[in-house]
């Protein structure tokens, strides 16, 4: 079975490169259909004489982004053009308005989930376990006496679902050993302050 | 701990969530690698591909791919790294204005973007308009007065107070490995040392989550060495993926050195800087095909993080300057008192620092980590409010103190006196005497810089995610804008004195400020990490040009000297000092005239050395010195008579090869005995079968004789990546010297505790 794993393995890099490449080709797909405002050319002219400062914004390319064609309507007369435009300073930016929203709730929403899943392990769980083994079968480890932390119970949900080996149960498994490696992590930084301090 | 043989169901997907079996060749939590067999497997594995790949064209394309491995793993992580950190950076800018306003139109945007489209934003409030509100005018419809200062006060400090909170506690329920910067750690893990989880899919989660919440709540950390932490993971989680990386810890390493290159490059978008900043600080062996790859996936992350664009410009930092006003050759002298403050601050940093996290570490004060999190974000927050200089982030504060006063320019810091009969441009005129917003700016920065001198030594190494390169490039900036307004002053004030009069007539621009702030960053930066090279060119290519070398070189130089001579180490070494992590540095020296027999264990007084014989004990024998010894590995001798040396046999195997033999062969039993020749020893007709393990010894552990000198056994440590030696006079076998026994001696001879070596 290692050549059919490797293969696997083999397939599921190039899934993944492939996956990675073509996100990167969606977000610059996604800055090519740019939003109209994302694009601008912005002008500050400083107070001249007796016209107070004023800051211009225009939809222009790159090459056109300086002050004559961008500030609109000129408020001095033509002599007095250059003299006023060697003042402003005019920078051409951009910005993505599409990846600032995806981006912010795609974080939003994977905070809110930690939020819940942190709710529901410190505070649900050991109610659930408690309704569902009942009080005689709780069995605390030595060192879990007093023990508020979650996961305190790990241990003995370990030994219990070793008998069947369907697919909830390995997610049960495999989620109760993560259980204890991060109670065993938490014990060297908080705790006895081995690592990390 | 849980056989899982039994529960190897079919489905190869499954397999991950199935216990890893550990087999022979890895190594326990808290131990050193052997780097030289390593070494040895992965010469082994290459030649076994490059026969093979003549057979067919399968094995052919089999090998090409992996040859080719390596780079599409450093793509890989330059990809992952890119967007990580770009989703940080735009986390991090709508979160940290959260804590002040929100925008009316689309919630996500933060404040810069929000006003980005508006119309109504006018010269003199360049940075106001109706769409984007303050709480205060949001929830009582007030923007002036002291009722909405308060109100806007209180919210703050909630908001401030919420994020820290959810930081912290994410970090202790789901990764605790996620705190602190990360980069003490990852330099003792790449010289050889395993720290199982560290960079774990749940610790860069975390790790990633809790930054931005931790940045945005304006605390007086960074995110910079955090993200070297968040590379290495991704560094990791890929190399997981090729069996060329996953089962050589060695070939990992060398990966993980290029991912904290790629960490470097998109925290300050100086790809070059970050593979100096690799070769010089975090990493132990560099070879040199690691500095093309990691050179490769530096690139690779910058590129990434310039097209996901977070700052709205192109830019990769948020405090990119583009300015290349000259400097003149007197101004060296003020740039060398900056390196002075840079080296001198860099030592009281180190030093309160750590006394600070000894205290944390030993007495009641570590108990309580959430509850120092959240007093410390109180205290930071209340005192930080009122002060415009620190409310805004460090980010910002260094970007304003960078640049050069223009005509995009509203702040305070340009807030000079122009002379109303000038014809030219009002923000182009050098050489003007400060005005009154100057002076204020003045104070209230000399006010924010004792502040945060003194925060930043309470927040590094708090149980959040923490860095200090921000930190201490705002300490830098803020001492050094103060310096060069003051220059710029008493140049225009003193025309005539000898020190101008040559290079800053009256009217010519001869100060810049904004190059007076980044020499002191890069100064205050090398005093606390004492980075050479790597601060430099990471300095000059966040300022996108050579002119400002020589200035910026002075001040590295003059922080590191300064600094080295109150203490040689920097914080990271400090760090790994005080947590006793058993990291032989390569940067230190020694020099004392002491010899292998005085290091070696058994010393006199000692019981002898537990070594095994090559066919005279039985499994009952080695399972008792194993059970009542904690040796991570044990001599093989001749016999106990004539303790000449035949090999070394690691702890580990040992109980792995009894385990396997007393399930799969036939006729093992506690009697039997273990041998470690080719051919069985002549034994009596009805003894039960003997176990052969010759396999698992290593014919060729290094030895040196007694009268080594220490100098030497410490250069061979460093230089191979040993874990033991053996020594031997006249063949026979003396004792054992372990990298832990040579980091004590060398604690001792430096007169340090050698008891605060704590691990292998």
């Amino acid at each position: 079975t290692t050549v059919w794993s490797g293969f696997l393995r083999l397939c599921f890099v190039f899934g993944l490169s492939f996956l990675a490449l073509t996100g990167l080709l969606l977000v610059q797909l996604a800055n090519a259909a740019k939003n109209f405002e994302d694009v601008r050319c912005k002008c500050i002219c400083p107070p001249y004489k007796e016209h107070s400062g004023y800051i211009y914004n225009k939809n222009i390319t790159q090459k056109d982004c300086n002050c004559l064609h961008v500030v609109e309507p000129m408020p001095v007369p033509g002599p007095d053009v250059e003299a006023y435009c060697l003042r402003c300073e005019c920078k051409y930016e951009e910005r993505s308005s599409v990846t600032i929203k995806i981006t912010i709730i795609i974080y939003l929403s994977i905070l809110g989930l930690l939020l819940l899943y942190m709710v529901y392990l410190t505070f649900v769980e050991p109610i659930l376990k408690r309704r569902l083994f009942g009080h005689s079968q709780l069995i605390q480890s030595d060192d879990d006496v007093g023990d508020h932390q979650p996961f305190a119970n790990a241990h003995d949900v370990l030994a219990r679902s070793r008998s069947r080996a369907n697919v909830l149960n390995k997610v049960e498994y495999a989620q109760q050993r993560w259980k204890l490696q991060v109670q065993e992590q938490r014990k060297s930084v908080f705790d006895r302050h081995v690592v990390l301090s | 701990m849980v056989n899982a043989g039994e529960m190897n169901g079919s489905g190869n997907l499954m397999d991950f969530l199935d216990e890893p079996f550990p087999d022979v060749g890895t190594y326990e939590d808290f131990h050193t690698i052997d780097w030289l067999r390593e070494k040895s497997r992965d010469t082994d594995r290459h030649r076994k591909i490059t026969s093979k790949s003549k057979e067919s064209i399968w094995e052919f394309i089999k090998s090409l791919l992996d040859a080719w491995s390596g780079w599409v793993v450093m793509l890989l992580i330059g990809l992952l790294a890119g967007t990580l950190a770009g989703v940080i950076d735009l986390a991090v800018d709508w979160m940290t204005d959260l804590k002040e306003g929100v925008c009316l139109s689309a919630f996500w945007y933060s404040h810069e973007q929000c006003c980005w489209t508006s119309n109504e934003t006018t010269f003199e409030d360049r940075d106001k308009c109706p769409l984007w509100q303050k709480w205060s005018e949001l929830l009582v419809n007030q923007s002036e007065g002291a009722s909405a200062y308060i109100l806007n006060y209180f919210l703050y400090i909630l908001w401030a107070l919420s994020f820290a909170f959810l930081a912290v506690s994410l970090v202790r329920v789901f990764a605790p490995y996620a705190c602190g910067s990360g980069i003490p750690e990852i330099k003792t893990i790449l010289s050889g040392f395993i720290i199982r989880g560290y960079l774990g899919k749940w610790t860069l989660l975390i790790k990633t989550v809790t930054l931005v919440l931790v940045v945005s709540s304006g605390l007086s950390l960074g995110k910079e060495g955090p993200l070297v932490h968040v590379a290495c993971c991704c560094g990791n989680f890929f190399s997981s993926l090729f069996s060329k990386y996953s089962k050589n810890e060695g070939k990992r390493r060398e990966v993980l050195s290029a991912a904290a290159a790629a960490g470097v490059s998109v925290a300050f978008g100086a790809p070059i800087g970050g593979v100096l900043f690799s070769l010089e600080e975090v990493s132990y062996y560099f070879p040199l095909k690691t500095l093309w790859r990691s050179f490769f996936a530096a690139l690779v992350a910058a590129f990434t993080l310039r097209s996901i664009n977070p700052f709205g410009n192109s830019r990769l930092v948020l405090f990119y300057v583009e300015y290349h006003t000259p400097w003149y050759m007197a101004e060296l002298f003020p740039f060398i008192l900056l390196g002075v403050f840079g080296g001198l601050w860099g030592t009281l940093f180190i030093r309160c620092n750590i006394a600070w996290c000894r205290r944390r570490k030993t007495t009641q004060l570590g108990k309580y980590p959430v509850l120092e999190v959240i007093v410390v974000t109180a205290i930071t927050a209340i005192i930080a409010y009122p002060n415009p200089y620190t409310r805004q982030s460090t980010s910002e504060l260094i970007s304003e103190l960078f640049n050069d006063c223009g005509a995009l320019e509203s702040s305070q810091l340009c807030d000079y006196i122009n002379d109303p009969n000038m014809t030219r441009p009002v923000d182009d005129i050098p050489d003007r005497p400060a005005g009154p917003g100057v002076y204020t700016a003045m104070w209230q920065l000399a006010l924010a810089l004792i502040f945060k001198i003194i925060i930043t030594i309470f927040t590094f190494g708090m149980k959040i995610p923490s860095g200090l390169f921000i930190p201490s490039m705002a300490v830098g900036a803020m001492a050094g804008r103060m310096v060069g307004v003051g220059v710029e002053q008493l140049a225009y004030h003193h025309h005539d004195w000898i020190i101008f009069r040559n290079w800053c007539r009256p009217g010519a621009d001869c100060v810049t400020p904004g190059l007076y702030a980044m020499v002191g960053a890069a100064a205050c930066l090398g005093g606390v990490t004492r980075m050479t090279v790597s601060l430099v060119v990471i300095m000059f290519e966040l300022t996108g040009g050579l002119e400002y070398i020589v200035p910026l070189m002075a001040a590295a130089v003059t922080s590191k000297w300064v600094a080295d001579a109150f203490g040689k180490e920097g914080i990271y070494e400090a760090h790994i000092h005080l947590n006793g992590y058993p990291f032989l540095d390569v940067k230190d020296e020694f020099t004392h005239r002491t010899l292998a027999t005085d290091v070696m264990r058994p010393r006199r007084g000692e019981p002898p050395l537990s070594v095994l014989t090559q066919d005279s004990m039985t499994v009952e024998d080695v399972e008792t010195l194993i059970k009542e010894t904690d040796y991570n590995g044990f001599p093989v001798v001749v016999s106990k008579d004539s303790e000449r040396l035949i090999g070394f046999a690691q702890r580990r195997e040992l109980i792995l090869a009894i385990k396997n033999a007393r399930q799969r062969q036939d006729g093992i039993v506690s009697n039997s005995i273990m041998y470690f020749t080719e051919e069985p020893p002549g034994l009596p007709a009805n003894s039960p079968h003997p176990l052969k393990l010759r396999r698992i010894l290593n014919l060729s552990p290094f030895t040196v004789t007694d009268h080594t000198p220490m100098e030497t056994v410490v250069d061979i440590f460093r230089k191979l990546g040993l874990r033991q030696c053996l020594v031997t006079r006249s063949g026979r076998l003396l004792g054992i010297i372990t990298k832990k026994d040579v980091l004590r001696h060398m604690a001792q001879m430096a007169n340090q505790d050698p008891e605060s070596i704590m691990f292998n």
